[in-house]
């Protein structure tokens, strides 16, 4: 399963990946993932590229082969549509961040991000779901959760990977986030 | 064994620590930053920030000329600052083992250029191992040691940045112990008068060609059979792209890209129908196969970013996945800086100024991206001083009057000291502008000889950037705070009218380095006339209503009040109004 997570630099999409990661080799997968480090996270895009499989020999997801989108801001959804494979999911934070560009009037916010984003579109009001678990930080976990249940992975393993990659302090937050987003989907 | 998953950069790190490696210097640069910072924990290994990359690349080659085995680790455009090392280290040889860890960056995505190592290495006679994966980092990392040894040759391990930040499951294997030779004073060998240098050249190709027959001897290269028809050459990560890309060619991938071994390649050419080179950036490996009289062709000739599994279906005329297309007008979202930076400060007297700025590499490049717009040149680490004295030799005193240099903490001591010593010796009237935030914040926050801490945490005495000026004979040094734009203007204005090199140091912590933040500021809209005056900040809090008022992220901002000291009607206020 090819699974691109996509957002703006500081959401946390690196960590995400890092539980992805750990789940993948929970289910005895080999598991691949491509991080941005550097330049990009000030501000900028950031794409995570997370591959599970059998064996994995490429670390990237091209255009048209990603299983699933995971999108932490709503017009990043629509910016790497063209990795999507024909017919993939893709699930998407509500949440707007508004680059400088738009601020600065040099370019327009897409107005309608949902009709340009394929039927196969979960949305998500993942900063809501978050507050609610306790913070905003909490935002990426909310997204796992929804993943997790819309592409019917091992919801223990899952959440195991979770307690694996975060500082324990923060352990019960992120687990009720996680239900949280898993929720969101069954309802 | 233990079974981790580890990225490419982290691999490198165990792979030294358990190939008994005692000494490791680096300086930060992405993509190779983690290497140092992983081995920054391991306590049997001796590991440094050393000030630029030839100093690392010096203490590296101390260590190992000593005995101890040792490894320097920087970006591509680190080994331009560290060639002198490798060239004449090629010449030396090693007693310890001695590597270069050097991490490329095809597709430019935090570089200033696209340098291929490998043309450098063979330029310098070197050998180079290229790992496809994080296993392989691991692998190469210890054979590196060994054929340094084994050759008495500096070896280099080439990464890229989709090796060095990809992560995957390395097995480690057992770790071998921190074996050092004996010293032994041999003049002939490490002295590189003329004399000296003339003889070691005469041993040169003979150690170069020793790698060749390790490579073999270790299965460094390995074939994967196909079908017989295709047949591709590759290396590193490019041989994961092929490989998903043609799963029926057969595929020699190179563990070693240089020396190459003419018998090897010639016997997979003889067992294919047609030969190809798949590779990213130079034709190097195109090259020396053509050069054993070889007939081959690239897969890619476009010689410029990144190659992948996409590209090289294409180039052999094979079917690629449906894709849909992309939106082409979506806002960009470029790197900027961040709320609250120093540095924005600095750049928005500079652009009200007018000021021609000779920018370096850092955060600060930042700058010159709209609606600051702030800066006219950004070079290579350390150019901006030399490039602003040479502005002044070209066009006269007075441009010199309305032209700034301006460069970080960290690239002050990379190599802004050497410019500067140049500049005050040659009766330059250069204004340097020093933007100390307290950090070498691009590469992510590593310490530097002005912060007072190591790579290890230790504390240290900082080196005082403004004795150091004073020092080297700047005619003043102002030490101001960017958040003062009026003093800050005021001193960018004296150093203009006088005569000499002038300094002024802008002094102010990285945000992402003080943990505290002051409460958010607020926009009153009664006051506030949509002037847009806040907005030409560019900070990312900073945002336009519909009715263009400004309007305050409070999640965003983080109280630096930059806003509110250049609001002409008082409208924003702060935890003090
Ligand atoms: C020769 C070379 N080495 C390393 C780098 C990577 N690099 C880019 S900017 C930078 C240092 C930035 O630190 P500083 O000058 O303190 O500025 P800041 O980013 O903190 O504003 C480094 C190490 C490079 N571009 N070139």
């Amino acid at each position: 399963m090819n699974i691109l997570i996509v957002g703006v630099g500081g959401q946390g999409t690196i960590l995400t990946a890092r539980v992805l990661g750990e789940y993948a080799q929970r289910m005895g997968l080999d598991v691949k993932v491509s991080e941005v480090h550097g330049m990009a996270q000030r501000g900028g895009c950031v794409v995570t590229h997370v591959r599970m499989e059998k064996t994995v020999l490429s670390p990237l997801i091209e255009e048209g082969t990603a299983d699933v989108i995971l999108a932490f801001e709503a017009m990043e959804a629509m910016r790497w549509l063209p990795r999507l494979k024909m017919g993939g999911l893709v699930i998407a934070a509500k949440d707007r961040i508004v680059p400088p560009s738009v601020t600065n009037g040099q370019a327009k916010y897409p107005e309608n991000v949902a009709a340009n984003l394929p039927e196969n579109t979960i949305w998500v009001d993942a900063v809501e779901l978050a507050k609610k678990a306790g913070s905003v930080r909490a935002a990426n976990i909310v997204l796992l959760g929804v993943f997790t249940a819309a592409a019917g992975l091992d919801q223990e393993q899952m959440r195991q990977a979770i307690v694996q990659s975060v500082r324990p302090v923060f352990r019960e937050m992120n687990d009720s986030a996680f239900t949280l987003g898993y929720g969101a989907v069954n309802a | 064994m233990i079974k981790t998953m580890l990225l490419g950069n982290q691999a490198i790190a165990y792979g030294a620590l358990d190939a008994g490696v005692s000494v490791l210097a680096a300086y930060p640069g992405t993509p190779s930053t983690e290497i140092a910072e992983t081995a920054a924990g391991f306590e049997t290994m001796q590991t440094q920030w050393a000030a630029n990359e030839i100093v690392a690349a010096e203490v590296a080659m101390g260590a190992s000329v000593s005995g101890a085995r040792a490894v320097c680790c920087m970006k591509h455009v680190g080994l331009n600052v560290a060639s002198e090392v490798l060239f004449t280290g090629a010449y030396t040889g090693v007693n310890g083992a001695m590597v270069f860890v050097v991490a490329d960056d095809p597709g430019m995505h935090s570089s200033q250029n696209e340098q291929d190592t490998r043309l450098i290495a063979a330029a310098a006679h070197v050998p180079v191992l290229e790992p496809a994966d994080s296993q392989q980092a691991y692998d190469f990392m210890r054979l590196a040691v060994l054929m340094s040894e084994a050759c008495d040759m500096p070896t280099i391990v080439r990464m890229t940045t989709r090796t060095s930040h990809a992560r995957s499951v390395v097995m480690r294997g057992e770790a071998w112990p921190q074996e050092k030779r004996a010293y032994e004073k041999n003049v002939r060998k490490y002295v590189m008068a003329p004399a000296n240098a003339a003889f070691r050249k005469t041993t040169l190709q003979d150690r170069l060609m020793a790698a060749a027959e390790f490579a073999a001897e270790h299965g460094l290269n390995t074939v994967h059979k196909g079908s017989g028809k295709i047949g591709i050459i590759c290396a590193g990560i490019v041989s994961t792209y092929v490989k998903e890309a043609v799963p029926e060619a057969d595929v020699l991938q190179l563990g070693l890209v240089n020396p190459l071994n003419e018998k090897e390649i010639l016997a997979f050419a003889q067992s294919v129908e047609t030969l190809y080179v798949a590779e990213e950036l130079e034709p190097h490996l195109l090259n020396a196969v053509r050069s054993f009289g070889i007939v081959c062709e690239p897969i890619d000739t476009s010689y410029i970013g990144e190659l992948s599994v996409r590209k090289i279906r294409q180039a052999l005329g094979l079917s690629v996945p449906q894709a849909l297309p992309a939106f082409t007008d979506l806002a960009p979202r470029p790197p900027m800086l961040c709320a609250g930076c120093p540095h924005r400060a600095v750049f928005y007297v500079l652009s009200k100024l007018k000021a021609t700025v000779f920018g370096d590499i850092g955060c600060y490049t930042l700058g010159s991206m709209p609606p600051l717009s702030a800066m006219d040149t950004t070079l290579c680490m350390g150019a901006s001083i030399g490039m602003a004295h040479g502005a002044e030799l070209g066009m006269g005193r007075d441009f010199a009057r309305k032209s700034v240099a301006v460069i970080g903490d960290s690239t002050f001591f990379h190599s802004g000291l050497s410019g500067l010593a140049s500049a005050v010796y040659n009766q330059a009237n250069t204004t340097v502008v020093i933007v100390d935030n307290g950090t070498t914040g691009m590469t992510g926050h590593q310490d530097n000889p002005a912060t007072g801490k190591t790579l290890g945490g230790e504390e240290v005495t900082p080196i005082k950037i403004e004795e150091v000026c004073a020092a080297l004979g700047a005619r003043s040094v102002r030490v101001v705070d960017p958040l003062n734009i009026d003093e800050m203007e005021t001193a960018i204005r004296q150093s203009w009218e006088e005569d000499g090199v002038s300094v002024v140091i802008s002094r102010r912590p990285c945000v992402m380095i003080v943990k505290k933040r002051e409460p958010a500021f607020k926009v009153d809209p009664d006051k506030c006339i949509a002037c847009g005056r806040c907005i030409g900040l560019g900070c990312p809090a900073l945002l336009r209503e519909n009715n263009r008022k400004a309007m305050i992220n409070s999640d965003a901002c983080i109280g630096c009040g930059l806003c509110a000291r250049v609001c002409p009607v008082n409208s924003i206020g702060g935890k003090n109004q």
